[in-house]
């Protein structure tokens, strides 16, 4: 599930990436970063569910 | 012949930026101090040797490697819609040819030395009283071989985010004119990478209950380095100023009292908000706090406005609290220095504050924009690479190795050899 997390959140800079390139418009490309970003921290948030998953194994 | 001939900035300038970064390791003492200090009595001496091992592995290697990457004036590109996004630059091996660049190459140059030391030193107190120095060696030759490289390079030379404002018309670029991202974000969020793959300290986390507490071991330490990191911060923030921000000489004395009220803004909100939610305030926190306003101001000192400066520290000291309790607690990352949250989140913080503190438009979305490059590619890159040097030198020292503390474990001698070292009820 960590790996999993750590593997969406590419995703979402992809967005980011894709949205300076399509967009000329400031609000299109204000709405797709902001979108990336939300990926990422879902991305993030898998992540943290997978390390909490394996709480007090050490 | 003018050995400042070739020199952008005027000569007083040149030679207030070099006296002003031979000042700014002060920050790196300042921050070693504040890791041995949160970190247990047996681990002391472990914890500064292994800064300064990690000091000298990530200079030697970024000498060698990671210069090359780190700047150039042609860097490899590649073009996506007639758009050129220089991803890494392209300079010479072993810092050939560096005497014969500009005094103002050299200057910068020498400042990324201090940079990628100040970024490793970051992640390294995250590992206390687990992290072996061989595998924290490892890890800092990585950060300064390639990935400290890239981001240098993307935010401070030519890379693609700097030039955002060129390309895309957002601002002026990404700005970050005193390392927030590329020392900050990219140290605090190695420390998660780390943490991650270290795993707790044996016992933080019962399988059952609240996670057990374990203070650090001096807040003399701790606060003591506070004051040093404010001597350096002040000098590295106003270095910064004149190298990636352009300032003039006559407008650095407003960035220094945005560093400085930035960082009290910080403590006094964390001051009460402990003194609330505790009863009385509380001193390792209250450091935290302190250096979360530090980092604050390492991104937006030299845009904002006095009252700006003193408002994001402001903000930064009432989260800091905050989310310190909300990754232990509920999170489960133990971070016995704070670093995720200080340097990572606070360098984030500050970042976002610079977009809207700075006057031109389209600002936000590019400090959005390097925000998301930190997120999404540095972070797991970062991780990957730690996971990979995990698997030839485990990061976590063997059970017995925490039972006896780091330094008889690592280095066979203690760091108070005449005093005694209490046994630790944590371990059940």
């Amino acid at each position: 599930m960590k790996n999993a997390g750590l593997l969406v959140m590419p995703a979402g800079f992809f967005l980011v990436a894709a949205a300076l390139l399509l967009f000329d418009g400031a609000a299109m490309r204000f709405i797709f970063v902001l979108c990336g970003l939300a990926v990422e921290c879902m991305g993030l948030t898998f992540a943290v569910r997978g390390h909490m998953a394996v709480r007090g194994e050490h | 012949m003018d050995p400042y001939a070739a020199l952008p900035l005027p000569q007083s300038a040149f030679v207030l930026a070099l006296c002003l970064v031979l000042v700014s390791p002060l920050a790196l003492a300042g921050v070693a101090l504040i890791n041995a200090g949160l970190g247990r009595s047996r681990s002391a001496a472990h914890s500064l040797l292994g800064s300064l091992a990690l000091i000298a592995v990530a200079v030697v290697v970024f000498a060698l490697i990671g210069s090359m990457f780190a700047y150039g004036d042609t860097g490899y590109t590649f073009s996506i819609s007639g758009k050129p996004w220089n991803w890494i630059g392209a300079g010479s091996f072993a810092l050939r040819g560096f005497s014969a660049g500009t005094v103002q190459a050299q200057l910068s140059t020498l400042a990324q030395f201090i940079a990628v030391a100040f970024a490793v030193l970051i992640a390294w107190g995250s590992g206390a009283d687990r992290f072996r120095i061989a595998a924290g060696a490892a890890a800092a030759a990585i950060l300064a071989a390639l990935v400290y490289p890239m981001i240098a390079y993307w935010a401070w030379g030519t890379g693609w985010l700097a030039q955002l404002g060129l390309n895309f018309s957002l601002g002026e670029g990404f700005l970050d004119t005193g390392g927030a991202a590329t020392i900050h974000v990219l140290g605090g969020l190695s420390a998660l990478a780390i943490i991650w793959i270290a795993g707790p300290r044996r016992g933080k986390f019962p399988k059952e209950g609240l996670s057990t507490a374990m203070p650090g071991h001096n807040a003399v330490y701790v606060l003591f380095g506070c004051m040093l990191a404010l001597v350096g911060w002040l000098a590295w923030n106003m270095a910064g100023a004149l190298m990636w921000a352009d300032l003039p000489p006559t407008e650095l004395a407003v960035t220094a009292i945005d560093t400085l009220l930035s960082a009290s803004g910080a403590l006094v909100a964390t001051f009460i908000v402990t003194r609330i939610r505790f009863g009385k305030p509380d001193a390792s926190l209250c450091a935290n706090g302190w250096m979360a306003g530090l980092v604050t101001s390492s991104a937006c000192a030299s845009i904002a406005t006095p009252f700006e400066a003193l408002l994001a520290g402001l903000i930064a000291g009432l989260i800091t609290p905050l989310l310190v309790e909300l990754f232990e607690l509920f999170l489960s990352i133990d971070d016995p220095s704070g670093a995720v949250t200080v340097h990572a989140v606070g360098g984030l913080w500050g970042l976002l504050a610079a977009g809207f503190f700075a006057s031109q438009q389209g600002q936000v979305l590019a400090q959005l924009v390097g925000i998301a490059a930190l997120l999404g590619i540095i972070f797991p890159l970062v991780y990957f690479l730690f996971w990979l040097v995990n698997l030839v030198l485990p990061f976590r020292a063997d059970a017995d190795g925490e039972r006896i503390g780091m330094d008889l474990h690592e280095l066979g001698g203690s760091a108070y050899p005449e005093f005694v070292v209490h046994r630790d009820d944590s371990y059940r």
